[in-house]
């Protein structure tokens, strides 16, 4: 199409792209650490997406191959829309499955598929700071985090079990990185945390409206905070997908009628698709609702 | 008992451009001893804890403290970060203004446990049982520990700020006007508590008030400012009795007898 | 046995800053020492500078001229010229001191009031409590009081209070301001059974005690204050 001359490959100007990969080598030199970049203004609102477009518009080359998954999703309006994007701006090639994409642009979730070396996760991220709710002073979180002092992370743990029994934190559940800084892995589902420990994949995560770019390198240990008594926790599900019959995954509850009525099937499409074309069966899969066909 | 004191200031200086915060002030200061610091609003005592306390950096001077090791560091050459742990840990800050010194959104469990996970507890089962014991030692039921300091009145607040302060078992606290803007009734029970906590876990105290009644009942030690200097400094009950500066004695005779 | 406390040539006067400075002499060339085992009171009318003698021997007021030496913790020292720590080391280890009025902290129930100086030296509470518990009865403190902060208390109960405070600790000189003002005369034969007792301890006691019949009856000696008075020296 002629109007892509209008454009710059992957839609950011060079100099753009090298600041912006200035900061993602600084997030890998200090991995959880948030690196202050000069976010630019992109063509969709803040939330959705545009720290992670940005990211990923700075690290993507033509032979790369895009995934780009909302809550799991390849086929939702995030999603499809960014995929759209990039498609046009830097004419790369596409794909929903997880094993094939060299970069995976994801809102809320890690894919089920196990990551290797090689491929990046790109998050999104609409808060950064994960003491922010504790200490809203930017000039004190940013000298707790040079300092070490995380005490204050437990402290909302603490009132998570002081108030319901348990640690209540279900996503964006806060994480330390080698050893050294607390990280926000943003909002993924604490059911995602172990993946990011130890990954071979290199995950990179930005914040376009906070202007913050962190990054975890390839194998780099990443430990969910808890207590002793209260250790870390996933979450679990009392049945399997009710379409593929996965277990020891994410799911989304599905409302199917009016009369509460519904299902809980993978949050991760591509996952379950390739499931059920590998034959397997939930038990509300549609060929056994419906056996005539 | 030791013959080092805890805390060494020599010579401290802070100034405000042309203006005097407080002038070459030196004492030395003894574990388990209390000393109040006296004077009017604007005679320095103030700067002058903020300056010991690390909050404000000194003009010129010099103050060094005691560690547990038994080294004396000096306070202004530390890094921020060992400051800030000294802060937390060896040394406690009561605030005249509780919602300075308290995390007014989290409950009161918390506020009292904040120093303990700072400082890499992480059962919660004991710092749960710890933040108990601290809130019945400073008066505060039981059933309160989950509800947040917003919901407390006055003197609870204040009772909970010391409680939080107290926790990691500080050698040295510093308190500014503690008893400030609470009822008379009120006051003195803070002060008894204060007075019990201080000298049943044998803490070193550097007070700062305007009430020479509060200096009367909580410290050995007292000194007078006027202007940023001291005026008179000596046992409190030397100070308060035969009051030998003119100002101590304007001072002295102004307190209104009941 | 060493001398615990000796005097020499004591000066005291106050400067009233707020009355154009003008300077009150009170007591000059003040000498003396007390024995122990001894019960020394200072004689003299009211204005004589009595308490002051007294409280300058506490730390109480400043001194200006002249040495205060006390024989404390294997030594000697100059109370006069004394940093605020050593005078509150010998407050805890060396000199006791009965006051005419008792200070009373709100919230404290008489009983800790009274067993106080001994915790502080490092006696177990209740042990001390137990040591208060008998001064208290023996002062005729009705028990239903002990429990009660001693604010409320009459003038009588009050100083009785104060006595049993002072009395309790073992200090080798005690130090007694009037303690027997407001009280009767049943009471006061206790103080007098109290002060026999501390000399047969080898205590060196010195006081002030208006009361004629007591006076006599515990005074091993008695020093005229009016010789210390500040116009005599100078004439």
């Amino acid at each position: 199409m002629n109007d892509i001359a209008t454009y710059n490959f992957a839609y950011l100007d060079e100099q753009t792209k090298r600041m912006i990969r200035r900061a993602i080598l600084k997030g890998i030199a200090i991995p959880g650490y948030q690196v202050p970049f000069a976010s630019r203004e992109m063509p969709m609102p803040y939330g959705w997406g545009t720290g992670g477009v940005q990211v990923t518009a700075s690290i993507i080359g033509p032979d790369d191959v895009l995934k780009v998954i909302d809550q799991g999703a390849d086929d939702t309006t995030n999603a499809v829309s960014i995929r759209a994007f990039f498609k046009k701006v830097a004419n790369v090639a596409v794909t929903t499955d997880t094993a094939t994409a060299t970069i995976i642009q994801t809102r809320h979730r890690i894919p089920e598929h196990p990551l290797t070396a090689g491929q990046v996760l790109v998050y999104q991220v609409p808060i950064p700071e994960p003491l922010r709710f504790l200490e809203p002073r930017e000039t004190e979180t940013r000298k707790m985090h040079a300092l070490e002092e995380y005490g204050l992370m437990h402290v909302k743990l603490y009132e998570d079990i002081a108030k319901h029994g348990r640690i209540a934190t279900t996503y964006a559940y806060p994480v330390k990185v080698e050893g050294r800084y607390v990280m926000d892995p943003s909002p993924t589902p604490k059911f995602d945390n172990p993946k990011m420990h130890r990954s071979p994949a290199l995950q990179l995560f930005g914040a376009g409206r906070e202007k913050r770019i962190y990054a975890v390198p390839p194998f780099t240990d990443v430990v969910s905070l808890d207590f002793e008594d209260h250790p870390f926790e996933v979450q679990t599900f009392d049945q399997p997908c009710a379409l593929c019959a996965a277990e020891n995954v994410y799911l989304d509850e599905v409302i199917l009628d009016d009369h509460g009525g519904h299902m809980f099937v993978c949050s991760d499409t591509d996952h379950c698709e390739k499931r059920r074309e590998e034959g397997h069966r939930g038990h509300l899969a549609p060929e056994m609702m419906e056996p005539a066909q | 008992m030791t013959d080092e004191p805890l805390l060494r200031v020599s010579a401290l200086s802070k100034f405000y451009g042309s203006r005097v915060g407080c002038d070459n002030v030196s004492f030395d200061l003894w574990p388990g001893e209390v000393l109040a610091v006296v004077g009017e609003s604007g005679s320095g005592k103030t700067t002058l804890l903020n300056c010991l306390s690390t909050r404000l950096l000194p003009s010129s001077g010099t103050a060094s403290y005691r560690m547990r090791d038994g080294q004396f560091r000096e306070l202004y050459r530390m890094s921020e970060a060992e400051r800030r742990f000294l802060m937390r840990t060896d040394w406690g800050f009561v605030h005249q203004n509780p919602a300075d010194g308290l995390r007014m959104t989290v409950s009161a469990g918390a506020n009292v446990g904040e120093r303990l996970m700072a400082v890499g507890d992480r059962n919660y089962g004991k710092i749960r049982a710890t933040a108990v014991d601290w809130l019945s030692r400073v008066e505060i039921e039981q059933d309160r520990i989950d509800d947040e300091p917003r919901a407390f009145s006055g003197g609870m607040r204040q009772r909970l700020q010391i409680a939080r302060n107290l926790v990691t078992g500080p050698r040295l606290v510093f308190m500014d006007e503690p008893t400030g803007g609470l009822d008379v009734s009120v006051q003195a029970r803070l002060l008894d508590l204060l007075r019990g906590l201080v000298t049943d876990l044998g803490l070193a105290a550097i007070v700062v008030t305007h009430d020479l009644a509060v200096a009367r009942l909580l410290s050995q030690r007292m000194m007078v400012m006027k202007d940023g200097r001291v005026v008179e400094s000596g046992l409190t009950d030397r100070v308060l009795d035969d009051p030998r500066a003119p100002y101590t004695q304007l001072l002295v005779s102004s307190i209104l007898q009941v | 046995m060493p001398t615990p406390l000796v005097v020499s040539d004591v000066a005291k006067s106050f400067t009233m800053h707020l009355r154009e400075g003008i300077k009150l002499p009170v007591v000059a060339g003040v000498s003396f020492s007390i024995k122990a085992g001894e019960c020394t009171v200072l004689g003299g009318p009211s204005g004589a500078g009595k308490s002051s003698i007294l409280k300058m021997l506490y730390g109480n007021y400043a001194v200006d001229d002249g040495q205060i030496i006390v024989t404390h913790d294997g030594g000697l020292i100059d109370l006069a010229n004394a940093s605020p720590r050593t005078v509150l080391a010998v407050r805890r280890q060396t000199i006791g001191y009965v006051s005419q009025f008792l200070r009373t902290v709100p919230r404290v129930s008489a009983l800790d009031v009274v067993a106080e100086p001994l915790v502080e030296r490092g006696e177990e509470r209740e042990a001390a409590r137990g040591k208060a518990r008998a001064l208290l009865a023996q002062l005729n403190l009705p028990e239903k009081l002990w429990a009660l902060p001693p604010a409320t208390f009459s003038g009588g109960e009050q100083q009785r209070v104060n006595i049993a405070r002072g009395f309790i600790t073992g200090h080798p000189i005690l130090l007694l301001d009037e303690p027997t003002a407001s009280l009767d005369a049943r009471n006061r034969d206790v103080v007098i059974e109290l002060i026999a007792a501390k000399k047969a301890a080898g205590v060196a006691l010195l006081g002030i005690f208006h009361d004629h019949d007591v006076r006599e009856a515990v005074a091993d000696r008695i020093i005229d204050v009016t010789a210390f008075a500040p116009g005599k020296r100078a004439a």
